[in-house]
């Protein structure tokens, strides 16, 4: 560019040839500096064009793409987690560098902080309570009612704060269930070496303890029914099979907000039941 | 400060000319003399810089043990924070937030208002030197980069300033057209940030890939050329009062503070001829390193409040 220049006004003499070098090569560095780091920063579109993951958000996260236009990336909502269910997301994420997740698996959002402390700690409404009104509410994730949080049933005040749900258990593998299959289960549900924590209101409704620390042992299995911290979100029910027979089988309801302790705590590997993030609830 | 070279200046106070004058008529011999004997006697100081690492450190460990000790004084990380319960939000993340967003809430006014009081109050880049990890590990890199450049293994590779204006409106624009906070995804200072507090991924990468660009290829390549976060905090810096001074009398020109200094086109004042006025403020782009003040063998580069001067 540099050296298409027209000759410079009489008073500053022309370039020389040296300098005129010096300039370009100067140039081809500035484009190549500007190619890195546009290149760099719009590489973070591929995951999106590609919709990579999708990734269960902490409770009262805005829909996806609002979620990660105003999410500051800061953290607070990670440090303020009790049992640290919120991580942050890593370069393979794509504009989703630094924005936070729940991998329900390996932990789960079980409202151990006894109300949803991650929206209060968020400094730009990414996670909200009250969505501002030019944001619509999808249909179907809307909360017929303030969740019930049963940890707090006996409180003046039980309920979660919670007028959305982040997505919807759903059992992915009915097969696999053990309930279904009319078995028990005894031990510890993931293993002895699972690093989980949960608040198992059996043990003590304020204290998240491992989830190994608390073998179970039931005749028929109804492991994400008992520890759902939600009223009214699963329970097991007799269904017919298709032969007709009877049979117990987990099954999902409207209040359920989508935590994730169901997925987390189902000892079938891999878990038959899982959050499908974003989900809607369907009747 | 938005790239424009700075050209010789042609308003030149009187005052400013009878020094430049006198310097012109001392003795040559004289003036070689006074030189040698100031540099027998230097002191190489490193006063500032180590007030400014300790503090950096001290911040940014402020952060990580906040999160790991649980001792909650300054929670979040360099984006946006709580400083006992206050928020802070980094101006340029916030600014990002705004534009992808296109909507603001009460907190991230607050914080990025009382932010802007502060560094207001600081010195604008002051943030660059004296808070950003990047800042940190680039000034290690550049040390490399000095002693590989000393055996002329490399050499700096200077690219055009104006390009971190070009940037700045770039980030600003794609924020605003694609509704993602583009520039987040590879601002090293967030990276770095998050990092040390919720520890290392994958993203360390592309911060390695710049420091390697800058050992190798070009001097402090990504806060001169590159950073928003540089330039924001550049614009508030115009308005304050912190600031390094320089003062023409007692000057030799020889150049040890553009050597050292991030930014050195803001030194171009102690270039012989140029200083306006006998005593001249150092511009915004400046971050307030003191690694001029420190490495001055005359003194004449000096931390300074706009107004205070005076009442002393
Ligand atoms: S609501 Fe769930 S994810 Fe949020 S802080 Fe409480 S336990 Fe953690
Ligand atoms: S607190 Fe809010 S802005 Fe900060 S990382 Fe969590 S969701 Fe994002
Ligand atoms: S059913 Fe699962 S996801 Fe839904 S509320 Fe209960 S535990 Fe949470
Ligand atoms: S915990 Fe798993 S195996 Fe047990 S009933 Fe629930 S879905 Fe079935
Ligand atoms: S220019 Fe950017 S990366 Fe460099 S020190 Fe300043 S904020 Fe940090």
């Amino acid at each position: 560019m540099s050296d298409q220049r027209p000759p410079a006004p009489p008073p500053s003499p022309p370039l020389s040839k040296a300098k005129r070098q010096t300039n370009r090569r100067r140039f081809i560095r500035t484009a190549l500096l500007t190619g890195g780091v546009l290149g760099a920063a719009l590489s973070g579109f591929l995951p999106q064009i590609y919709a990579l993951k999708k990734r269960l958000r902490p409770p009262g996260a805005l829909d996806e793409r609002d979620f990660l236009a105003s999410c500051i990336k800061c953290g607070q909502c990670v440090q303020v987690c009790p049992v640290q269910a919120i991580k942050l997301a890593d370069l393979v994420d794509g504009m989703g560098v630094g924005v936070p997740y729940i991998e329900a698996r390996e932990q789960a959002c079980d409202f151990s902080c006894d109300a949803v402390q991650c929206i209060l700690a968020c400094p730009t409404g990414s996670l909200t309570y009250i969505k501002p009104d030019f944001l619509p509410v999808r249909a179907g994730a809307a909360l017929a009612a303030k969740p019930i949080l049963l940890a707090k049933e006996k409180d003046a005040e039980p309920t979660l704060n919670l007028k959305e749900r982040i997505g919807v258990a759903r059992l992915t593998r009915p097969e696999a269930c053990l309930a279904v299959q009319g078995k028990g289960f005894k031990g510890q549900s993931r293993g002895a070496d699972f690093q989980g924590r949960m608040r198992h209101m059996a043990v003590d409704r304020w204290k998240p303890i491992k989830v190994a620390d608390h073998p179970y042992d039931v005749a028929e299995c109804d492991l994400c029914a008992r520890e759902c911290p939600v009223k009214g979100a699963i329970s097991i029910e007799t269904v017919f099979a298709p032969d007709g027979r009877k049979r117990k089988s987990p099954v999902v309801h409207e209040p359920c907000v989508g935590c994730g302790v169901c997925e987390m705590i189902c000892p079938v590997e891999p878990t038959c039941i899982t959050i499908e993030a974003r989900e809607v609830w369907k009747a | 400060m938005f790239g424009w070279e700075p050209g010789k200046p042609t308003q030149i106070s009187d005052a400013a000319k009878q020094v430049h004058e006198l310097k012109r008529l001392t003795n040559k011999q004289d003036l070689l003399a006074v030189k040698a004997h100031m540099r027998a006697h230097e002191v190489k100081s490193t006063k500032w810089r180590n007030r400014r690492w300790a503090t950096l450190i001290f911040a940014n460990l402020l952060f990580v043990l906040s999160y790991w000790l649980d001792i909650q004084v300054l929670e979040g990380s360099l984006t946006a924070s709580r400083f006992v319960g206050f928020h802070l939000i980094d101006l340029n993340s916030a600014l990002q937030v705004m534009l992808a967003h296109k909507h603001i809430i009460t907190n991230l006014l607050i914080g990025t208002g009382t932010v802007l009081l502060l560094w207001i109050l600081f010195g604008g880049r002051t943030f660059c030197s004296w808070i950003c990890p990047y800042h940190l590990v680039a000034e290690w890199a550049e040390k490399i980069h000095l002693k590989l450049a000393e055996k002329r293994l490399v050499s700096d590779q200077s690219i055009d300033r104006r390009l971190r204006t070009v940037f700045w409106i770039l980030f600003a624009l794609l924020a605003l057209a694609t509704g993602y906070t583009v520039f987040e995804a590879i601002s090293p200072t967030g990276i770095l940030s998050r990092a040390l507090i919720y520890g290392p991924g994958l993203a360390l990468l592309w911060v390695l890939a710049l420091l390697v660009f800058e050992i190798f290829f070009s001097r402090r390549a990504w806060c001169r050329y590159a950073c928003p976060i540089g330039l924001t905090y550049g614009v508030v810096g115009i308005l304050s009062p912190l600031r390094v001074r320089y003062t023409l009398e007692g000057c030799f020109h020889e150049g040890d503070c553009r050597k050292v200094c991030l930014v050195p086109h803001v030194l171009d004042t102690v270039i012989k001829g140029r200083a306006v006025a006998p005593q001249v403020p150092i511009g915004p782009d400046c971050t307030r390193c003191g690694l001029c003040v420190d490495a001055c063998p005359t003194g004449s580069l000096k931390f300074e409040v706009k107004g205070l001067s005076k009442l002393l």
